[in-house]
């Protein structure tokens, strides 16, 4: 993109939300490029709003001057743009926070002339617009959304100086609304003999992944409404295609043709990307699932803990095989480990947060996450990680990772698990 | 959408029972959510749709999978191939080919130090295509789809198979000089194609 995707500026604030704050005067607004608080510059409110009345009503919410959460970095049109989990709570990511990966920019599309294609082994091929995916029986449901390169600079080089955002950013959870890809596959009468479709997006790569066809029969969706809204275009206006639990790249956005087939494309994307080289100098390919993961994301660096005493520890722990079933914490380096509350929900590949009670009596320490799913499969040191697949293996990076609380409170990524 | 409570066996006893050994209390019960499965949905259809334009769809349809099936009419040499590179391609990967990081990857010349397939070793190595890509008619159809990245989808097929021959040439998998077409482009065997691993059974990392 060619402008910043935040979606608060400046002149927004000027305009709208002085209004809103009742005349007051907002000075040097925090402007951040990672994603990080602006130390000095707080809006000016007045020292007693119950005395004045408040803003008028608005067109189109904005967040409170004194929040100013971003994606970062950004400005890419092949690259990315991620999620700042140090600023959220709860699991759904906001739609204009959530992770972006591009390989050819966000598309312009206007949604009366998208359609989608069903062709290849077929009784009926058929064109779908918008309108006629909407007449099908819709379904809504919650997932998250991981890119498979979420937490590989973590992986390969861990920095102290490295935030919750720049650690694990690359992982969003929303509410989908859509149809079921077993319903499309219905409709045109998909032969028993396809073991695999293409699905290719609109965008200017066409990007195209090769799916199993069982995916289908599980639980695909086309989806075309995010959080109660149409998806926004960065994620793949009007429609994509979600595969829950999968690796973001293989969620076509921007969704224009599905063919099946019986083999594998082996397109780009799946061949000289999206691959796993083994310590063994082979490589797996379709590597789809996201392995279970967590990280605490308060608190976490840049900021401190800044008193002794209690703290509600917190994070998001997700699994692409299911459900978790635990999220355990240790307070003291991985010495001794419990067993987190999960808040909420425990949804199949959606995040769930989890929260473990700490008491900080100003103690040099390292707190630590540990993510089990409902296949019992339980998240890997880095240690560990390495020693299986290699430092110089590509993708699905779900290693321990934590953060390390200094005597005087100051907070650092720590990587080296 | 089926919700089950799962209630912790400690909720039987006093709250502060089942807190940390601290004595803080927690929340003890936790909603779980199952979605079942889609199935294959083999009951009435809908009628929705329309059939599509036959050419409208074979303008979309230029997918070449890795036999190489699909692959049209037409031939290109390497040495239009290189012509074309300077043109086209050399201004995001590099006259020299050794592309810009991370977004434009190196198209030209084989890494010594990748030979083996030792990758997972070094996280360095750059997945050159005679180093890595198993297949050659991936080339053909990612060109054709997605490049240059100034005007995507530009280029003649005869182009297209030119720059694959000039590639595939510099990563010394074919001779130099060499012109491709459908049929010899489908007989081309990347060096390392054996070492790639899959089957149709969905599956994680390791």
């Amino acid at each position: 993109m060619s402008t910043p995707d935040t979606s608060v500026t400046r002149r927004d604030l000027l305009v709208g939300a002085a209004g809103a704050l009742g005349g007051a005067v907002l000075a040097g607004l925090p402007v951040s490029a990672d994603g990080q608080e602006a130390a000095a510059a707080r809006p000016t409110v007045p020292a007693d709003p119950t005395k004045l009345q408040g803003g008028v009503t608005t067109q189109v919410g904005t967040r409170s001057p004194f929040e100013t959460p971003t994606r970062a970095p950004y400005g890419e049109t092949v690259g990315n743009s991620l999620t700042p989990l140090q600023d959220l709570t709860g699991v759904i990511t906001p739609s204009d926070l959530h992770f972006e990966r591009h390989h050819a920019g966000i598309p312009a599309i206007d949604p009366e002339r998208h359609t989608l294609t069903i062709h290849g082994l077929v009784d009926r091929p058929l064109t779908f617009t918008l309108d006629d995916l909407k007449r099908f029986p819709q379904v809504v449901r919650t997932y998250f959304i991981e890119c498979s390169g979420n937490g590989r600079a973590a992986y390969r080089d861990p920095k102290p100086d490295m935030t919750p955002q720049k650690v694990s950013g690359m992982i969003s959870t929303s509410e989908w609304t859509g149809v079921p890809l077993a319903t499309l596959f219905r409709e045109v009468g998909a032969s028993p003999k396809a073991k695999w479709f293409l699905a290719e997006g609109g965008d200017a790569c066409l990007m195209t992944r090769s799916v199993p066809i069982a995916k289908a029969y599980d639980d695909a969706m086309i989806v075309w409404a995010q959080n109660g809204e149409p998806l926004r275009p960065a994620q793949g206006y009007p429609m994509r295609l979600l595969l829950p639990g999968w690796e973001g790249n293989i969620n076509v956005k921007w969704l224009r043709r599905l063919e099946l087939g019986m083999a594998p494309w082996m397109t780009r994307w799946e061949t000289s990307k999206y691959t796993d080289p083994r310590p063994d100098h082979k490589a797996d390919m379709f590597t789809f699932v996201q392995q279970p993961k967590s990280i605490i994301t308060a608190p976490g660096y840049p900021r401190e803990v800044k008193r002794r005493g209690w703290h509600a520890v917190n994070g998001l722990a997700w699994t692409g095989k299911g459900k978790i079933t635990r999220v355990e914490v240790s307070t003291d380096g991985g010495k001794h480990w419990s067993d987190a509350e999960l808040l909420g929900e425990v949804r199949p590949k959606a995040a769930v947060r989890f929260q473990q009670m700490w008491e900080w009596k100003g103690q040099e320490t390292i707190l630590l996450s540990r993510a089990t799913d409902e296949t019992g499969e339980v998240q890997p040191t880095r240690s560990a990680l390495i020693a299986r697949r290699g430092i110089g293996t590509d993708y699905h990076f779900n290693q321990i990772v934590g953060w390390k609380v200094e005597r005087t409170g100051q907070v650092f990524f720590h990587g080296e698990t | 959408m089926r919700i089950t409570l799962i209630l912790l066996s400690c909720t039987v006893g006093a709250l502060t029972a089942c807190g940390p050994s601290d004595g803080t209390p927690r929340t003890t019960a936790v909603a779980s959510v199952d979605y079942p499965a889609f199935g294959p949905m083999v009951g009435a259809r809908l009628g929705l749709g329309r059939t599509p334009d036959k050419v409208a769809l074979a303008a979309m349809d230029t997918d070449i999978d890795a036999e190489g099936t699909a692959l049209p009419p037409g031939r290109g040499s390497a040495e239009e191939g290189k012509t074309l590179y300077a043109q086209q391609c050399a201004m995001c990967h590099a006259p020299d080919g050794r592309g810009m990081l991370p977004a434009f990857p190196r198209l030209l010349g084989r890494d010594p130090k990748a030979e083996g397939f030792v990758f997972a070793d070094d996280a360095k190595l750059p997945h050159t295509i005679g180093n890595y890509w198993p297949y050659a008619t991936t080339l053909f159809d990612y060109i054709k789809r997605a490049m240059p990245l100034t005007a995507p989808g530009s280029l003649t097929d005869a182009q297209v198979y030119a720059l694959t021959a000039y590639l595939l040439a510099e990563d010394a998998v074919i001779p130099k000089g060499t012109t491709l077409d459908a049929i010899s482009l489908r007989a081309v065997k990347m060096p390392y194609v054996d070492r790639f691993l899959w089957s149709d059974e969905v599956g994680a990392s390791r």
